[in-house]
């Protein structure tokens, strides 16, 4: 599609892309994605997308399936090497290189942002030949360093707040799919990162199961946990979004606060995308 | 037309909950005539063997009386050198495993020569290389030390890439999770692959200990006084072969039954704990 400076649609999507003023208790920006681009194969998943995320910001990320919103959640931490562009997180700044993805210099970078960045996967991934206590003190202790009797004080913090106290020496497979999530939540919680990201954290849920991470999530984002959430929970997005970004085709075709990207869509895609989300 | 939905049988007469227990009761009483039925075909046909032997005079409980000791002690050079074997197995297969994984060429064209050298040759060749053509270079070792090896150099290879197979199942998204959290890729391995694939080829290592039993009468061959190098002594000594041949034969079969029995255990209790 090109852009015709008098077709009344493009200029809207334009305007619609760019990153509305920030909501009043939003800080500093401490995310930056930079140009990113991603190819897998042949298939351009990533067209060029630009991101800041500011200091207890609350993001969520919709889009139908093949977008490419999980593909740039993985991207920021680098479970996928962009194939350009650059990302930056609280000041430290890595350029995507595909072609030292396995030097030594460069992946001690990588590791560095993954510090600052957490993680929560649609599947949950405890480690399953680990208590849940275990799970959450396993990276403060061997990465971080942190002595363990502190690490079971943090943990043990972590897992009150998200409800699970009286889990803290079960295994996972003894727990619901509603309370691995959250343990996961702790879990990532406990490296004190800078930004949480979730990709599709209820999707492998049961209906039922749903609310309780749900609920977590949002005390998270009121508490200013700064987050980025790959959903498809519309209702969730409107409570607890300060900003929601509907992508399509690997772009960021349109952003805003919730009530003007969910309620009065500027773009046709992103109300065609609404419509059929509804219906079904 | 007659009805067909009217319970006209018996059998289904009473409330739900009874007939349900009293078709469990019916399962369970099938299952144990069919086992009983089976039981019995083993018994006719090993009397029919062992009878027919016996009867034609092949078959001679006083020798075997007199041999068994002797060769039944046999049992635990056996047992010793499966051991063994085995274990020194699994860490040439660990070490196996790491190289076929490996990024480094040199790692992985080491391990995949071996992989592929060991496969590629009979378990007799390389026993025999061992023992008989090494010390032309003038490397010795004595008959036990020699099979050991060889049985551990050749299950080291096939069970390499049953380690890898097991590391390869732990699921991508646990390496996923773990590096999101930060931990370096040595780590990740240690602490997070390596336990849940030692758990993947438990049983697979056991199978490899069972068929690791039988091989090792290979070793007679270089005098490895063992089991069958025990019967085959005293058997051909007082042309008893056949007796002392199915004396070998049935404490082979007893010893994998007995091992077979832990190794479902083990793995009963395996998949039970977590997952």
């Amino acid at each position: 599609m090109t852009a015709d400076p008098t077709d009344d649609t493009a200029r809207h999507q334009a305007d619609a892309a760019l990153a509305p003023k920030p909501p009043a208790h939003v800080g500093e920006v401490i995310i930056a994605v930079e140009g990113v681009h991603k190819y897998f194969g042949e298939n351009h998943v990533l067209r060029g997308v630009d991101l800041e995320v500011r200091r207890r910001e609350a993001v969520m990320l919709i889009g139908p399936s093949g977008s490419g919103k999980t593909t740039l959640l993985r991207c920021i931490n680098f479970l996928e090497e962009p194939t350009m562009g650059a990302v930056e997180i609280d000041g430290l700044r890595v350029m995507a290189d595909p072609f030292r993805e396995r030097d030594k210099q460069h992946q001690e970078l990588i590791r560095q942002i993954r510090l600052r960045a957490g993680m929560l996967f649609q599947e949950f991934n405890l480690f399953p030949h680990m208590t849940v206590l275990q799970n959450l003190i396993e990276a403060p202790v061997r990465v971080r360093g942190i002595r363990t009797d502190e690490a079971v004080a943090i943990a043990d913090g972590f897992l009150e707040k998200v409800g699970l106290s009286d889990k803290r020496n079960e295994y996972p497979s003894r727990l619901s799919g509603g309370q691995k999530q959250r343990a996961a939540i702790a879990r990532a919680l406990c490296m004190e990162p800078k930004v949480l990201m979730f990709d599709e954290p209820t999707s492998a849920l049961d209906p039922e199961l749903i609310g309780e991470v749900l609920k977590v999530m949002e005390d998270l984002a009121h508490d200013g946990t700064t987050m980025i959430v790959v959903t498809h929970e519309m209702h969730f997005a409107q409570d607890a979004a300060d900003r929601v970004i509907f992508m399509e085709d690997g772009r960021i075709v349109e952003q805003g606060p919730p009530e003007q990207v969910l309620d009065e869509p500027r773009v046709e895609r992103t109300r065609q995308f609404l419509r059929r989300f509804l219906d079904t | 037309m007659t009805a067909v939905d009217e319970p006209s049988d018996a059998r289904l007469e009473g409330r739900p909950r009874s007939v349900a227990h009293r078709l469990a009761a019916a399962r369970q009483r099938a299952r144990l005539i069919f086992r009983l039925q089976a039981a019995l075909v083993w018994f006719i046909v090993i009397t029919f063997i062992v009878g027919g032997l016996y009867l034609g005079g092949r078959l001679e409980p006083d020798w075997i009386a007199d041999n068994a000791p002797y060769i039944l002690g046999g049992i635990w050079i056996t047992v010793v050198v499966s051991i063994s074997s085995i274990a020194l197995a699994v860490v040439l297969a660990l070490l196996g495993a790491l190289g076929r994984i490996s990024t480094s060429p040199i790692w992985y064209g080491l391990a995949s020569l071996y992989v592929s050298l060991v496969r590629g040759t009979p378990l007799l060749v390389q026993i025999f290389i061992i023992f008989f053509a090494l010390p032309q270079v003038g490397i010795v070792l004595p008959p036990i030390p020699s099979g050991i090896i060889a049985l551990a150099f050749n299950y080291g290879a096939y069970m390499t890439e049953i380690f890898r197979a097991g590391i390869q199942a732990v699921p991508p998204g646990q390496q996923e999770a773990a590096r999101a959290l930060g931990m370096p890729e040595r780590l990740v391995f240690r602490r997070i692959v390596v336990p849940q694939a030692m758990r993947i080829v438990v049983p697979a290592i056991g199978n490899e200990f069972i068929a690791m039993i039988k091989d090792s009468s290979l070793v007679s061959i270089i005098t490895v006084q063992e089991l069958l190098w025990r019967a085959r002594a005293v058997g051909t000594r007082d042309a008893r072969t056949i007796s002392a041949f199915l004396v070998a034969a049935l404490v082979y079969w007893v010893l994998t039954i007995i091992f077979s029995y832990f190794q479902e255990r083990l793995e009963r209790t395996l998949r039970r704990s977590d997952r």
